[in-house]
């Protein structure tokens, strides 16, 4: 018994000397900045900004070789929040900023042909085969890799239509 | 040698570890949609099992027997496949990021593969000496990657096939690798 607990132990005590030396050789130097930045990002790996998904992207513009506004759903606001986390400069004529636009279906136009469903990195449309879909407003994140898969273009980005629940009153014009 | 060349050869085709004996079936139907992550999931488990094989024999000679610790054989060679995992998971990720990418989450399942195991276990119940463990636990893998690789292949050409919709998917490919055991029952016959 005393011999079979003894020799267990030194077994994983040794192992676990031999990994964690294998863990200082073998480590690999990660950005952290990367990771913060794709939680910044949609997180769809719609393709938009050229980059493979949007871990590609965060590592890009980790790594300083794509601007902070590349990423063409995140609009402004996304791109104002890479810049504060990475202090970069951001030239925001860059980005055209058209306001956050959302997919919506035209219901006259929908043939219920399912291509739309199967696009959908956020499974934000709802239907069934020759069913008129439907777009659910908050899972879409306007990426529109939707839009030209759509036969009868009844699918179309537009912008988000204010309700009472986020209007907000404008600022006031500085003096 | 040639004792060992046969042993290499009989291990890898006649009683191949995944058609013949059933092992390590989890991975053969995972990781084998594309011939490229094939490939690295097979060289990762060459290296796990060839390891694990020398590791559990040194282990079952030098504690396990002198001091009758029998009972805690499974126990052991799970700890040391563990460890020999861990260990090819941290070289992969160093060496080469794409791969360690693609094999994803079936990296970390080598050490429950249970090829990994019953290779040891089979090691010791036929008790064989050092080198030829480590030529069993070798041509085991390479059975292993032999497979894997086929049938990763016929995988690659089924997806681009007009398959039945009752068939489709998962479905043909275990008809398909349950023909390829019947296949390599042909090798049963091979005289060397």
């Amino acid at each position: 018994m005393i011999a079979a607990i003894l020799s267990l132990t030194i077994l994983g005590a040794a192992l676990g000397l031999i990994l964690g030396i294998a863990g200082r050789f073998l480590a690999v130097e990660s950005n952290p900045f990367v990771d913060e930045v794709e939680a910044l990002l949609p997180g769809t790996n719609c393709g938009q900004c050229g980059f493979p998904g949007c871990s590609g992207a965060a590592a890009a513009i980790a790594a300083g070789s794509a601007p902070a506004s590349c990423c063409p759903p995140g609009g402004k606001t996304t791109a104002v929040a890479i810049a504060e986390k990475m202090g970069l400069a951001l030239d925001l004529a860059a980005v055209a900023d058209t306001g956050p636009k959302l997919a919506t279906i035209a219901e006259d136009l929908c043939i219920g042909c399912c291509r739309c469903i199967k696009n959908c990195p956020t499974d934000a449309i709802l239907g069934a085969p020759k069913q008129i879909h439907n777009v659910l407003k908050e899972a879409c994140t306007g990426c529109s890799a939707c839009i030209d898969h759509c036969p009868t273009e009844a699918l179309v980005m537009q912008p988000v239509p204010i309700t009472l629940q986020h209007w907000v009153m404008p600022k006031p014009l500085a003096a | 040698m040639s004792e060992l060349i046969l042993l290499l050869i009989s291990t890898a085709l006649v009683n191949n570890v995944v058609l013949i004996k059933f092992l390590g079936l989890c991975p053969s139907m995972g990781v084998s949609k594309s011939m490229d992550s094939a490939l690295g999931m097979g060289m990762a488990t060459t290296f796990v099992i060839t390891l694990a094989a020398g590791a559990s024999w040194m282990l079952e000679h030098w504690l396990l027997v002198p001091y009758e610790l029998g009972f805690l054989r499974i126990l052991t060679f799970i700890l040391v496949i563990a460890a020999v995992v861990q260990f090819t998971e941290m070289f992969v990720k160093k060496t080469s990021p794409g791969l360690y990418r693609s094999l994803g989450i079936y990296l970390p399942l080598i050490t429950t593969n249970c090829a990994v195991l019953g290779v040891a276990l089979l090691n010791v119940q036929q008790g064989f000496s050092f080198f030829k463990s480590l030529a069993y636990g070798f041509g085991s893998a390479l059975g292993f990657t032999l497979v894997l690789m086929i049938f990763a292949g016929l995988r690659e050409r089924i997806a681009l096939a007009r398959v039945p919709v009752a068939f489709n998917g998962t479905p043909i490919a275990f008809i398909t690798i349950s023909l390829l055991a019947l296949a390599f029952m042909g090798f049963s016959g091979l005289n060397i």
